[in-house]
């Protein structure tokens, strides 16, 4: 499609300009070290960080969520749905990563039947992926065969320094590049490619560049029984950082918070990382914190491409690569499998 | 928005019979007094009492049944535990129906069928016997091999007596765990019964109760002459969503609730054995 561009001077007004509709979400920073997804207001930079912190699931599969409510009273009840339907809004910045992970999350909410919250909020909101100039150590994206430099959503986005360029891909994109068109100009599609040129000559001399996952989805027994997963797992405490600011994580919890009669039930994230996680009278199938990591591995190498045609549940975003506090991470994983086979 | 399928609708439950010391049937309606779903036998619901818990239960009734579904519910937690104690009139919170249920209309039809039960694993099976024999024309033979710690163990104890035992082409062989004053039927543990009651392989065969149940009736079976792909069971892990999404259930890539909780052997024998 037709690309678009402007100064990277006037990137502030072009945020304001869809403030004025929409939401509009910004990767800010939020300390020396870290960024975040912020609600922008006047003043607010993009961040030049990598990546945020916690991944962009967030919007669409939040940490806690309402669910219903309930008036308990002798012997009847009433119940009160507690959910809200999404605004339009507006995601800028989003890396290729995470806008994989939407791919990955989409295939477990909007399977039948449909998680209609994940649903009206995929539905209300509009992706602006940003190419990735400086990708990172711990990244390795382009071993799930995500493009760094082609970075997908509803508009991609890539500067060089001068120049801020769009790209609509969807119908909601150009909808959104429509509302702002006063401020953009013809981009040039040689500029891009150069600046597509450059990311893709970073990536190739990545430290990760050459891991490839294999396909397992017949080994699903064999890659199960590894003795590998002995060691691997050995020094894990189940913290469950890994599966937080994973953004293909997806387990959640059910629970009520009782206050008198009234009941809220909420869902909120839950992490197969944890004992309780699958606990039942007579005890728990995963009774040692390897069955639990060996889980949390499995699913994302081999159970997950096995129902989705070979999609990996991993987007190689490397945040648990930085997050584990005793260096274990899905890479290690990935290594020592191919070790084996 | 659409209906979302984690959000509960409004029952009633108006009857409850006390089947063993720890075992309770619920009969639950809509508040509008009729059968809130449609069922498969061996499909499962989620109740909850809000502020209390929510589990998943098998439906013990049969989908014939026209006017209600029913739950026999072991007291063995919070919720349970509440729902024992509760008096009919209760209203109770209710989602589904969830799973594939058991093949009736595929690999059971024109089938002798054996279901083979400990305890409270009968609940599942009810329902697919009484299908079975509301269809009767539709399928061969029937037997039934179940067994309970004790007589006052045994769930449906006098349905069993009044009207399984009396029902044409079919056999109900009972065993309880040790002698107890006032049975003359047979003692002994369900795998041991299933060797001596004369099966024939060619049956079809369904297992529920306690996975050490499960386990060494399996291997009678197969002393036998049954095969894997012919012996059915159903499974139970911790559930939470019930539809495939929050991702506590799954034996290998099969999340139980969504794809289960019934399998055949020879497919459970396909994924890794943590369960
Ligand atoms: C597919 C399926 C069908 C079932 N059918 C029946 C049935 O027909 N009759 C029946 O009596 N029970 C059945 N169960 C078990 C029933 O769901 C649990 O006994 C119940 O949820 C426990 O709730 P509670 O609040 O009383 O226990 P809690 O107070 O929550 O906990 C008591 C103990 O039970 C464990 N527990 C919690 N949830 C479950 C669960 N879903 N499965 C097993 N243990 C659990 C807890 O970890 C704890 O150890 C079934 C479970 C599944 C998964
Ligand atoms: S497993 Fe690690 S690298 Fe892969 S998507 Fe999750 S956090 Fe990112
Ligand atoms: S972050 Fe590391 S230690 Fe914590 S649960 Fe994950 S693998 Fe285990
Ligand atoms: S109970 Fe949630 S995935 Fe099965």
């Amino acid at each position: 499609m037709a690309i678009y561009k402007l100064p990277y001077s006037d990137l502030n007004q072009l945020f304001a300009a869809i403030a004025a509709n929409e939401k509009l979400y910004l990767p800010v920073d939020i300390s020396e070290d870290e960024a975040a997804f912020r609600l922008w207001k006047e003043g607010d930079q993009m961040t030049k960080k990598l990546n945020t912190l916690r991944s962009a699931k967030d919007f669409f599969f939040p940490q806690v969520q309402p669910l219903a409510k309930f008036r308990r009273q002798g012997q009847t009840i009433e119940i009160m749905d507690d959910r809200t339907e999404s605004e339009d809004f507006v995601i800028f910045g989003a890396r290729a990563c995470d806008v994989r992970s939407f791919d990955v999350l989409d295939r477990v909410f909007l399977e039948e039947p449909v998680d209609t919250q994940y649903q009206t909020r995929r539905q209300h909101s509009t992706v602006v992926s940003l190419a990735c100039g400086r990708p990172g150590e711990t990244c390795f994206c382009g071993s799930f065969g995500i493009d760094a430099a082609k970075a997908g959503g509803d508009v991609q986005a890539w500067h060089d320094g001068d120049n801020f360029y769009l790209e609509p891909l969807t119908d909601k994109g150009v909808k959104l590049i429509d509302s702002v068109s006063s401020l953009l100009t013809a981009g040039d599609q040689e500029a891009v490619d150069q600046v597509v040129e450059k990311i893709h000559t970073i990536l190739a001399r990545l430290p990760l560049a050459g891991l490839k996952p294999q396909d397992l989805r017949d080994k699903e027994l064999e890659t199960f029984n590894s003795p590998k997963w002995d060691e691997l797992s050995s020094h894990c405490i189940g913290c469950g950082s890994c599966t937080f600011v994973c953004p293909t994580c997806q387990c959640f919890d059910i629970e009520d918070f009782k206050n008198g009669e009234n009941v809220e039930r909420y869902r909120c994230w839950d992490s197969c990382m944890y004992n309780e996680f699958t606990m039942m009278a007579a005890g728990t199938p995963r009774k040692t914190q390897k069955e639990r990591f060996r889980q949390r591995f499995m699913h994302k190498l081999v159970y997950y491409p096995i129902k989705n045609d070979g999609m990996y549940s991993c987007v190689g975003c490397g945040r648990c690569l930085r997050k584990c506090p005793i260096q274990m991470n899905i890479v290690k994983v990935m290594k020592a499998l191919e070790e084996e086979a | 928005m659409e209906q979302e399928a984690l959000i509960p609708k409004l029952g009633v439950v108006t009857e409850i019979r006390r089947e063993t010391p720890d075992v309770k049937t619920f009969r639950v309606v809509g508040v509008d007094g009729k059968k809130m779903f449609e069922h498969i036998p061996g499909q499962c619901a989620m109740l909850s009492i809000p502020g209390v818990g929510e589990g998943m239960f098998s439906i013990t009734s049969s989908p014939t049944v026209e006017d209600y579904q029913e739950f026999s519910i072991k007291k063995c937690g919070c919720l349970t535990s509440w729902l024992h104690a509760m008096e009919p009139g209760q209203q109770i919170c209710v989602r589904g129906p969830y799973g594939n249920g058991f093949p009736v209309e595929g690999e059971f039809r024109g089938k002798n069928l054996v279901f083979i039960a400990g305890g409270i694993g009968l609940a599942p099976l009810h329902s697919v016997i009484n299908y079975c024999l509301a269809h009767r024309e539709n399928y061969g033979h029937i037997n039934v091999v179940y067994g309970s710690r004790s007589k006052d163990d045994l769930v449906d104890y006098q349905e069993i007596l009044d009207s399984w035992q009396n029902a044409p082409d079919m056999d109900v062989f009972l065993t309880i765990d040790r002698e107890q004053e006032g049975w003359d039927g047979h003692v002994g543990f369900v795998p041991n019964y299933v060797q001596e009651v004369g099966l024939d392989p060619t049956e079809t065969a369904v297992i529920c109760g306690p996975p050490v149940m499960i386990h060494f009736t399996l291997e009678g079976l197969k002393n036998l002459g049954f095969q894997e792909p012919q012996i059915f069971t159903t499974m139970e892990m911790r559930m939470k969503c019930g539809v495939g999404k929050c991702g506590r259930c799954n034996i290998g890539d099969k999340y139980v609730c969504k794809d289960g909780p019934v399998f055949s052997f020879d497919k459970l024998g396909e994924l890794p054995p943590e369960y």
